[in-house]
């Protein structure tokens, strides 16, 4: 089979529940040259070296032949050095090392405090949606109590992040229309965010976006419109991924007999299992975003200069190559090494935080859900094949334990 | 009887600098043990309290690069399974099982080896003969976190030895190897028979030269953990000015350590700038740059002629080639290494100041040239031939060549000809300075020429690569390690240099200079060899035809 139509199925929602055994065809061909002219690069040695490799971009600016105009130049994740990497440090400083390394440790307590509010909240039924319930709530109440957004504006936002989102990558559908809505949801949360920041201006908290409105320093500070694109990638970033991960990780736990009542009783297990799941159920499944600066030959491909690079992640962490026994899943392997949150300069900005997350929601669950188990297996999935996900995971359960620290 | 090793210590962590790119996820996760100083120069409590176990597990799970060790050490060649022996031999010999190995050097990579060998399945008879008193432990931090009283000098035991069964003799110097007899004498005249031997009895600092003047209150040299904690104790203690003899790596590091604890420091070096014995004067003077702006007092082109002391015996100062003195209390005299081999006078191997010769097995070289069966050397006591550097052979100090020797090594030892790795790693280093992680990888000391590809050096945030006639051979990057990996391979791969790609990051104009480095190293016009394979078992190098 020609192998841009396996990665043309791959992105056919029909395969959204179990793209895997696609994944091992396109593997075939480390480094595939798609219809569009692009290439898609499957392995994961391959794919590690063009996460390291300078010769490749993030700044779709930079392609052959460019997508037309976007509303906005874009947020850090689409940016090269020496651009991003003062944008991200200019975010990182309200965030994490080297100038507030605690940020996350110290948001412990509350991400605990959440948890146990939401799983209180369907104690007196035996059925949940693990989505709407947990894994969506969750990681958005965080999001919003870091940047400092209030949380009564979810519902604008969340429809404005879901268009952005649903949009990322090929999908399928008129590609003008999805651009359309992408580029109104952009405008309008620009729109949001910018009134917001400047009342953060005015009136600072001891929230990120207050920090990423008054900073300055030898990085100089952030303009308004760094200012908006950056609060947009984290509100987003932070909230349509980590649903995921929660999520396929209570499916996989469901899945695997055993591994619930060995994750309630063994606390350091939990930490595994989250690695094991962003190598084996991740999130993010590809990065569609990468352009070729120059000729870049590699696993004998040369990828020509202007071509779009396509890095398949959840491909690459089940590469025979590097993990044994790949389509396993078994949070007691003696490492754990995935592309779950990609790798290099772009590695996720957020990623201590969204591990805590699920380590913290998923241990919860499988403590306090008595006799859980799947409704529907597999279950409805949304549309996005690259941020992949269910839509509604439904848990039945007997009864809900009394949180107990 | 074999006895466990085990400290007792409830967490011990190391963390392999070689494979770290900065991502900083750990200090994240546990912020109590780990620190970055600057934008990716990592620093780390060894041994932390039991509290802080969770947060541990959980940096060490979320490292991406899983450079992280905690308790026990994954070794450095990474194959799909880790744990998974390494086939060795097609017949399991009577050697495996009843066999004696004697190691002697009780350090990284004394201890790794003796990790691999029972990784490898050997179930013989393992002695581990060392002449200090302590068990193996990590010598990168003692110019780094240790002087600066964040880690007590007894917290940077290595954890890598607490599983495995091995007889260990500490605090009993090998005096003497005879070959015919398979026998290593001890100080104590005891006389140890091994059916295979491992020499890796590394370096010790060099002393300064004039014994009057090094016996001075206040004069000292850094290489063990019983020197570092005497320093630590006198820093502690309060001194006005320090003096350091020689800006190398360890001279360089200790500056910084002693400008972060406040105290006024004079550094004097021979050469034209700091490091630019290892890494050539381009990097040397960003290097001058760094330690000036940090408040250091810098005197290049100038050597120490005499350390001066009072009635008492306290050192006062010294006096300078160029007729200037220094007055200070302290002196750290930091001019290199001397390797280990005294003991191994009349034993018939390649042995002198540059370390025992060995083939690139790791098998040691007699003096007719001829390579031996059971008798290897692994550390910064080997000197071995590289295929990528023209099979020029090289003495490192570098903590990742120990180890990756010291696995190659141990392998060997158990393995038939056919099962027998090559030492074929590129020599990497780390070294954390002023707030700077500075990383290499390949060798800098045969280039005849740098250029910066990538970054700004006003930003002392670049990378920077060396070539030799047209071939890249060597990159050096300052708060930029996660790009190493990519150069490392286009050395492997002996890509032209200039690497005149379109980059991120690339400076505007990309044009070499002269590297000048002290040709240490004057490599014959020979065969050129890409390496190929990730795999210890699938690494070889195959020769490419010479371009004319
Ligand atoms: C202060 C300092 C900082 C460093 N920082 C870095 C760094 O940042 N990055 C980096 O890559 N590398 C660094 N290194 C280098 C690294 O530590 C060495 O490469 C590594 O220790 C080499 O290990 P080894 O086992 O070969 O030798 P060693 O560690 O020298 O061990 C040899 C052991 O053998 C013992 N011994 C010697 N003779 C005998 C004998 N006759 N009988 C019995 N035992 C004997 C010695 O006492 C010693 O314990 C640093 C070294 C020092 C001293
Ligand atoms: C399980 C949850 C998450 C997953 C799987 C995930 C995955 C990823 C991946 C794969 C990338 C790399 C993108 C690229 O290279 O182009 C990335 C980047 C990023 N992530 Fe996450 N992410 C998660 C959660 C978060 C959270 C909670 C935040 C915010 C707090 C966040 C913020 C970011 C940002 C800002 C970037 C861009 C980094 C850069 O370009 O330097 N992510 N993430
Ligand atoms: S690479 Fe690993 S060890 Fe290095 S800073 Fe990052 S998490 Fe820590």
């Amino acid at each position: 089979m020609e192998p841009a139509s396996i990665y043309e199925q791959i992105h056919q929602f029909t395969n959204r529940a179990n793209p895997y055994p696609l994944y091992a065809e396109l593997r075939e061909t480390p480094v595939a040259r798609l219809e569009d002219g692009g290439y898609v690069v499957s392995t994961y040695e391959e794919i590690v070296a063009l996460l390291h490799d300078p010769r490749v971009s993030s700044d779709r600016r930079k392609l052959a032949h460019p997508p037309p105009g976007e509303p906005l130049p874009p947020s850090f994740i689409g940016t090269d050095p020496p651009e991003h990497d003062r944008l991200r440090r200019l975010a990182m400083r309200h965030f994490g090392p080297p100038h507030s390394p605690r940020v996350v440790e110290n948001m412990r307590g509350e991400l605990h405090e959440i948890v146990k509010d939401l799983i209180d909240g369907v104690a007196g039924r035996t059925q949940a949606d693990i989505v709407d319930d947990i894994a969506y709530p969750f990681p958005v109440t965080v999001i919003c109590r870091l940047l400092g957004v209030p949380r009564e504006d979810e519902p604008r936002f969340h429809a404005w992040a879901e268009q952005i989102v649903e949009n990322i990558g090929p999908g399928e559908g008129d590609q003008d229309e999805r651009a359309k809505r992408r580029t109104a949801a952009v405008l309008a949360l620009a729109t949001y965010l910018g009134e917001l920041a400047q009342a953060h201006r005015r009136n600072p908290g001891d929230d990120m976006l207050s920090g990423l409105a008054t900073y300055e320093g030898p990085d100089g500070s952030l303009s308004d419109t760094e200012l908006i694109t950056t609060a947009a990638l984290l509100l987003v970033a932070g909230h349509e991924t980590t649903v995921n991960l929660i999520t396929n990780g209570m499916l996989t736990l469901l899945r695997n007999p055993g591994l619930i009542e060995r994750i309630r009783d063994e606390p350091d297990l939990i930490i595994h299992t989250v690695e094991e799941l962003l190598r084996f159920e991740p999130p993010v499944h590809f990065l569609p975003q990468r352009v070729a600066l120059d000729d870049i030959t590699i696993a004998g491909v040369t990828i020509p200069k202007g071509s779009s690079i396509v890095l398949a992640l959840a491909s690459g962490s089940r590469d025979p190559a590097h993990v044994h026994d790949p389509e396993r899943f078994d949070p007691d392997r003696p490492y754990i090494q995935h592309l779950g949150f990609g790798g290099g300069i772009h590695h996720c900005f957020g990623a201590p935080l969204a591990r805590l997350e699920a380590q913290i929601a998923l241990r919860e669950l499988a403590k306090r859900l008595v006799n859980p188990r799947l409704v529907t297996d597999p279950p409805p999935y949304r549309p996005n094949s690259t941020l992949r996900g269910p839509r509604h995971l439904l848990v039945e359960y007997d009864r809900v334990l009394p949180y107990r620290p | 009887m074999p006895a466990r090793i085990d400290g007792g210590v409830a967490v011990r962590v190391v963390v392999d600098l070689t494979r770290c790119q900065g991502y900083g996820q750990c200090v994240f996760l546990a912020p109590d043990v780990f620190t970055m100083h600057g934008q990716e120069a990592l620093m780390y409590d060894t041994d932390p309290d039991d509290a802080q176990r969770e947060h541990v597990l959980r940096a060490a799970a979320a490292c991406p690069v899983q450079a992280l060790h905690v308790d026990r050490m994954a070794t450095q060649h990474r194959t799909v399974e880790p744990e998974l022996r390494h086939p060795t031999s097609d017949v399991d010999g009577e050697f495996k099982r009843n066999g004696h190995i004697v190691i002697v050097g009780a350090s990284l990579a004394g201890g790794r080896a003796a990790g691999v060998l029972r990784r490898d399945g050997f179930k013989g008879k393992v002695t581990l003969i060392g002449d200090e008193k302590h068990q193996p432990y990590d010598r990168p931090p003692l110019s780094k976190q240790v002087l600066t009283g964040r880690v007590d000098a007894e917290h940077t035991m290595l954890p890598h030895l607490r599983e495995i069964e091995v007889e260990w003799l500490a605090g009993t110097p090998a005096t003497g190897l005879d070959i015919g007899a398979k026998q290593v004498t001890l100080a104590d005249g005891r006389q140890i028979g091994f059916d295979k031997v491992l020499i890796a009895t590394g370096a010790r600092a060099r002393p300064w030269p004039i014994e009057a003047e090094a016996a001075l209150d206040g004069v000292y040299v850094l290489r063990t953990l019983d020197e570092a904690d005497r320093m630590r104790r006198r820093l502690a203690a309060g001194v006005n000015r320090v003096l350091i003899i020689g800006a190398g790596f360890t001279g360089s590091e200790v500056a910084s350590v002693c400008r972060g604890l406040d105290l006024e420091v004079t550094v004097v070096e021979a050469g034209p700038a700091p490091l630019v014995g290892a890494l050539g004067r381009v990097i040397g003077d960003i290097a001058a740059g760094m330690q000036r702006d940090a408040g250091v007092d810098l005197r290049c082109g100038v050597t120490v002629t005499e350390l001066v002391g009072d009635e008492q015996g306290r050192l006062t100062g010294a006096r300078l080639s160029d007729g200037g003195t220094v007055e200070a209390d302290m002196a750290v005299v930091a001019l290199g290494a001397v390797r280990n081999v005294e003991w191994l006078e009349g034993s018939g191997l390649a042995a002198g100041p540059w370390g025992v010769a060995t083939d690139a097995g790791c098998r040691a070289v007699d003096i007719n040239g001829l390579v031996t069966d059971d008798i290897f050397v692994a550390g910064d006591v080997a000197r071995f031939p590289h295929p990528v550097y023209h099979y020029q052979f090289m003495s490192l100090e570098h903590w990742g060549n120990a180890v990756a020797q010291a696995e190659i090594a141990a392998h060997n030892m158990l393995s038939d000809q056919a099962h027998r790795w090559p030492h074929l790693s590129l020599p990497v280093f780390w070294s954390n300075q002023f707030g700077v992680n500075i990383k290499s990888v390949g060798v800098t000391s045969i280039a005849d020429e740098v250029v910066i590809a990538q970054g700004s050096v006003e930003e002392r945030r670049f990378v920077a690569v060396y070539g030799y006639k047209g071939r890249i051979t060597a990159a050096v990057t300052f708060d930029q390690a996660m790009w190493l990996d990519f150069y490392r391979d286009l050395i492997e791969r002996a890509t032209p240099f200039p690497p005149d790609y379109r980059m991120v990051g690339r400076p505007d104009e990309m044009r070499p200079v002269p590297a000048e480095v002290p040709q240490r190293m004057a490599p014959a016009a020979g065969a050129t060899v890409v390496v190929t394979g990730h795999d210890p078992a699938e690494r070889r190098v195959s020769l490419v035809r010479q371009q004319p």
